[in-house]
């Protein structure tokens, strides 16, 4: 029977070096996913997954399950990117764009993802619309995009992602509110059927697949 | 515009319950609440479905893979880490940290027990107790040796006699020998 992700930490502190490796391909694609949505670069998103499972293997010891183990992972990482995004240290030349999350902006850059239509126009479309996604998650308010991430791609429960945030459920559900209200008004083309989406002008890649 | 004003309140109280309802996770109270006000409101109907629409088209958002140095750059930052050191390695010896500690418990110890006064009276009871305690006690120590079974031997030395030992030379302080 698999072990829980309690148990494996709990093996991690008895000394069980492999439990760890299994902690860490479980969740280091989560992990880097969710910073990257928070921070928008790969490279510091990755340096602050390292991070977090670093200060996981650091705190073995003195493991006490008190809580959900992704519930404790995800506080560390949410904190982490919190205070890279206030710190401003690992903004891009492209926060001028982030701010003004404006989806007719000449001067938007188009995300590299990995795709797999066939076609190049499909293709440019794809990336098209997860850049406008992405730009529209990295315009809300820090605690509203963490909530949104954690609420919708991590699939925390509601009384998980409010130990994360530390804030209430009622006050949870608030801001998830408040977060998609806000998506479902900036990503309009692509919510409302009647609304043409607007191609997005090829430019340079930043960020790699 | 009272049935407006009420409505609006209505909306703003079906907010927090409405994203619970659309995941499904809403208790049946919950549930029942959204459902009625959503059937009279089409606001609150059209928003319900643009969410909908919405967390489909955030799926289109793709993951992104760490990259393939990113294990072993963990592996050199856990392994740059120092090493956590317990009280017990900043002694130079187990010994001297075994002693480190009774030494400390027992200071603790002797420091926290009630002293008592005894008067001499009590003390030259307590003496005599402590004599006789210890004749009773050597006396019983030797009670059982199978030797005293023959104690009239034994008072007498006679075994003594079958023994060839030289004589002792005299000697020049003239010790006086005891039995």
């Amino acid at each position: 029977m698999a072990r829980t992700d309690v148990q494996l930490m709990l093996d991690v502190k008895a000394g069980d070096e492999a439990s760890f490796e299994l902690l860490l391909r479980k969740y280091r694609t989560p992990l880097v996913n969710f910073l990257y949505r928070m921070v928008r670069d790969t490279a510091v998103a990755e340096d602050l997954a390292q991070e977090v499972f670093l200060r996981v293997y650091r705190a073995r010891e003195d493991y006490a399950p008190s809580a959900k183990f992704t519930t404790w992972m995800f506080r560390i990482a949410t904190n982490l990117a919190l205070n890279s995004v206030r710190d401003n240290r690992h903004r891009r030349m492209e926060i001028s764009m982030d701010e003004s999350a404006d989806p007719g902006e000449e001067d938007a850059r188009p995300l590299e993802v990995a795709d797999r239509t066939p076609s190049v126009e499909q293709e440019l479309l794809s990336r098209s619309r997860a850049e406008m996604i992405l730009r529209a998650i990295h315009s809300l308010p820090e605690k509203q995009r963490a909530a949104v991430l954690l609420h919708k791609y991590q699939e925390l429960d509601y009384d998980e992602i409010a130990r994360v945030l530390e804030c209430s459920e009622s006050a949870l559900k608030s801001l998830l509110f408040r977060a998609y209200e806000t998506l479902r008004v900036e990503l309009a083309p692509l919510v409302s059927p009647t609304v043409r989406v607007e191609r997005v002008p090829a430019q340079r890649s930043q960020q790699p697949v | 515009m009272f049935g407006k004003d009420v409505n609006e309140s209505k909306c703003a109280s079906i907010e927090s319950k409405l994203i619970v309802y659309l995941d499904g996770r809403a208790q049946p109270a919950e549930r029942h609440a959204v459902e009625q006000h959503l059937s009279i409101c089409a606001a609150c109907r059209s928003r319900a479905e643009e969410f909908r629409v919405l967390w489909g088209a955030l799926d289109d958002l793709p993951s992104i893979s760490p990259s393939p140095s990113f294990d072993a750059a963990l592996r050199a930052r856990i392994a740059a880490e120092p090493e956590r050191r317990s009280f017990w390695q900043l002694m130079p010896s187990p010994r001297l940290a075994f002693a480190v500690t009774a030494l400390v418990v027992m200071s603790v110890w002797l420091s926290s027990s009630p002293r008592v006064k005894v008067s001499p009276t009590q003390t030259s009871e307590l003496n005599r107790f402590a004599q006789q305690a210890s004749v009773d006690s050597d006396f019983g120590m030797i009670r059982d040796l199978p030797v005293l079974e023959n104690f009239d031997v034994i008072s007498k030395f006679d075994a003594l006699s079958e023994l060839n030992v030289a004589p002792a030379p005299p000697s020049d302080e003239g010790v006086r020998e005891t039995r």
